[in-house]
């Protein structure tokens, strides 16, 4: 390659990396839960079209970066989908802007379809290990469970209450390779962002509740957890209005069509 | 002006190799820097041998990930070590240079397909096979052990077959000159000279697999437990950083760094195992 057709491609390149960052009279970053993120970014697109000066970006992390980005200013929105905001959101300013519910997942091979609170606690502890235990087949269950700083898995365990994970547990470090995992082994039992759940695998009932957008939205299915948005102070200027947008009638439209449940 | 392009060209590119240096350089001193007070603060002795990891209770002990890597990189390499030595054989030595010359890129091709890949037949076809046939998760040593033996193959086969390659004709000739067979020749001269490079390229191909790390995420299983059998789901060292990283702050982000000093000690020990052997090699 001559050297002009080398430079003629290294120009090109920086212009197509440079094409995004225009000059914007405004900008917003939110970072944090992975679990909001695609949700934060789609908001961001039609909040974008509507305020051409504002500029959205979204970064994931998870729900601890969130908190921290928030804390130290790296980004201007922080969002965690926990229970309960650990003492490190101390001091951010708190907003509820969609509820997510968990379900708890099997394999659709699986003859159980019910199980109490108490039990899915016994399962991931380890001291229930065989499906029998619990109207299923003789089969060892493989509990599967997110990494340790997954808002997921904090919220599940604060929801059930007393959870400490069996020490044999598969990890998995997204909601899909939860899924594709349950659904690849008829012994195992997992848990997700409802959202995610499709015909590969089977949510449970819990405690006689089915894991339903109804359900959840009548406050009788018990694993939901909050989704927030987090700013350091009150938030203002185009931070603020991208909150109000996304509470607005047409983004919690949005965001239920999408599989999370609206705020209220 | 012929000179000074010149010189300006040797500066330049001692510049650049420099840079080299200085980030590996930067990357010991920062992981160090990290990870070290960790260590201290939590005891090297317990910090290596203990078998707890329980980020949310403050136990950080990463025996069993250790072991786990052992695991799964003997494994590893008993697939892929014998595999692509014989395969590497077979190549130099009983199939003619043009289909030679076929197949030896095609191998090298298997490097270049991303580990995301390898990991993700192992999670969809590998892993479902050995939990019906074996029993177990299915995610498992055995698993990762497979991905990562073929996974290493690339590595061993080139760098063999330029080490076979390498032998001179006349011994080869000598042994057949003496009546030994074709196998005889290869199995009592051209593999005792190679030997060093052999050795090499299975040392290379090891920290490949100490290193590797997506693949095995998906096929492991990621439980931080010791291991009793081979059906038994492990963390090794490099997936426990990767899996926690994104949502470990304070001492767990500390005790992250502090895997990855072992991890570097791990792999600088093997590296300089490599550069010996073949060092021994040019001495001769």
């Amino acid at each position: 390659m001559s050297i002009a057709k080398l430079t003629v491609l290294l120009v090109g390149v920086v212009a197509v990396m440079c094409g995004g960052c225009g000059k914007h009279a405004e900008s917003v970053t939110l970072a944090g839960s992975t679990a909001f993120a695609p949700f934060a970014e789609k908001l961001g697109g039609q909040f974008m079209a509507i305020h051409p000066g504002v500029r959205i970006s979204v970064q994931g992390g998870g729900s601890t970066v969130g908190i921290q980005s928030a804390q130290q200013g790296k980004a201007q929105i922080g969002m965690a989908d926990m229970v309960k905001l650990p003492p490190e959101a101390d001091g951010l300013t708190a907003v509820v802007v969609a509820r997510d519910g968990v379900a708890v997942i099997v394999n659709p091979a699986n003859l159980v379809t019910n199980l109490s609170m108490s039990q899915v606690r016994d399962i991931f502890c380890g001291k229930i290990a065989n499906w029998k235990s619990v109207g299923g087949k003789d089969a060892l269950i493989t509990v599967v469970s997110r990494e340790a700083g997954s808002g997921t898995r904090s919220s599940f365990e604060q929801i059930v209450g007393n959870v400490k994970l069996t020490s044999g547990a598969l990890v998995q470090d997204s909601n899909g390779s939860i899924r594709e995992t349950v659904a690849g082994d008829s012994q195992a039992i997992g848990y997700l962002s409802h959202g995610l759940v499709n015909s590969k695998i089977k949510a449970l009932i819990v405690d006689g509740v089915p894991c339903t957008v109804e359900a959840v939205v009548a406050g009788k299915y018990a694993l939901v957890r909050p989704i927030f948005l987090l700013t350091k102070g009150a938030p203002k200027g185009a931070t603020q209005a991208f909150i109000d947008f996304v509470l607005s009638e047409s983004g919690q439209t949005q965001i239920r069509k999408d599989g999370l449940l609206p705020a209220k | 002006m012929r000179l000074s392009a010149d010189k300006f060209a040797q500066y330049t590119f001692l510049g650049i190799a420099c840079s080299a240096i200085a980030s590996l350089m930067l990357i010991a001193v920062f992981s160090l820097k990290e990870g070290l007070p960790f260590i201290l603060w939590y005891g090297p002795v317990e910090f290596l041998t203990s078998t707890n990891w329980n980020p949310q209770e403050n136990q950080f002990g990463v025996g069993a990930m250790i072991v786990a890597s052992l695991w799964v990189t003997a494994g590893a390499m008993l697939i892929g070590a014998p595999l692509g030595v014989a395969v590497a054989v077979f190549l130099s030595e009983f199939v003619p240079r043009p289909v030679m010359r076929v197949i030896k890129p095609a191998i090298e091709l298997l490097a270049g397909i991303p580990s995301v890949v390898y990991g993700f037949i192992g999670m969809m076809v590998l892993a479902p096979l050995i939990r019906r046939h074996l029993g177990g998760p299915g995610l498992c040593i055995l698993s990762a052990a497979i991905v990562l033996g073929i996974m290493v193959l690339p590595t061993v086969i080139s760098i063999s077959v330029d080490a076979i390659g390498a032998v001179p004709n006349s011994f080869r000739e000598g042994a057949l000159a003496l009546g030994a067979t074709r196998w005889q020749a290869v199995r009592m001269v051209v593999l005792k000279a190679a030997r060093s490079g052999i050795v090499a390229s299975i040392i290379l191909g090891m920290g490949r697999a100490v290193g590797e790390t997506m693949a095995v995420i998906m096929v492991a299983g990621n439980t931080p437990r010791l291991p009793h059998g081979l059906l038994e789901p492990v963390r090794t060292l490099t997936a426990n950083i990767a899996i926690e990283m994104s949502a470990a702050i304070g001492r767990h982000r500390e005790a992250l760094f502090a895997t990855g000093v072992v991890l570097f000690v791990v792999i600088m020990g093997l590296n300089s195992l490599a550069m010996a052997v073949m060092r021994r090699k040019g001495a001769r």
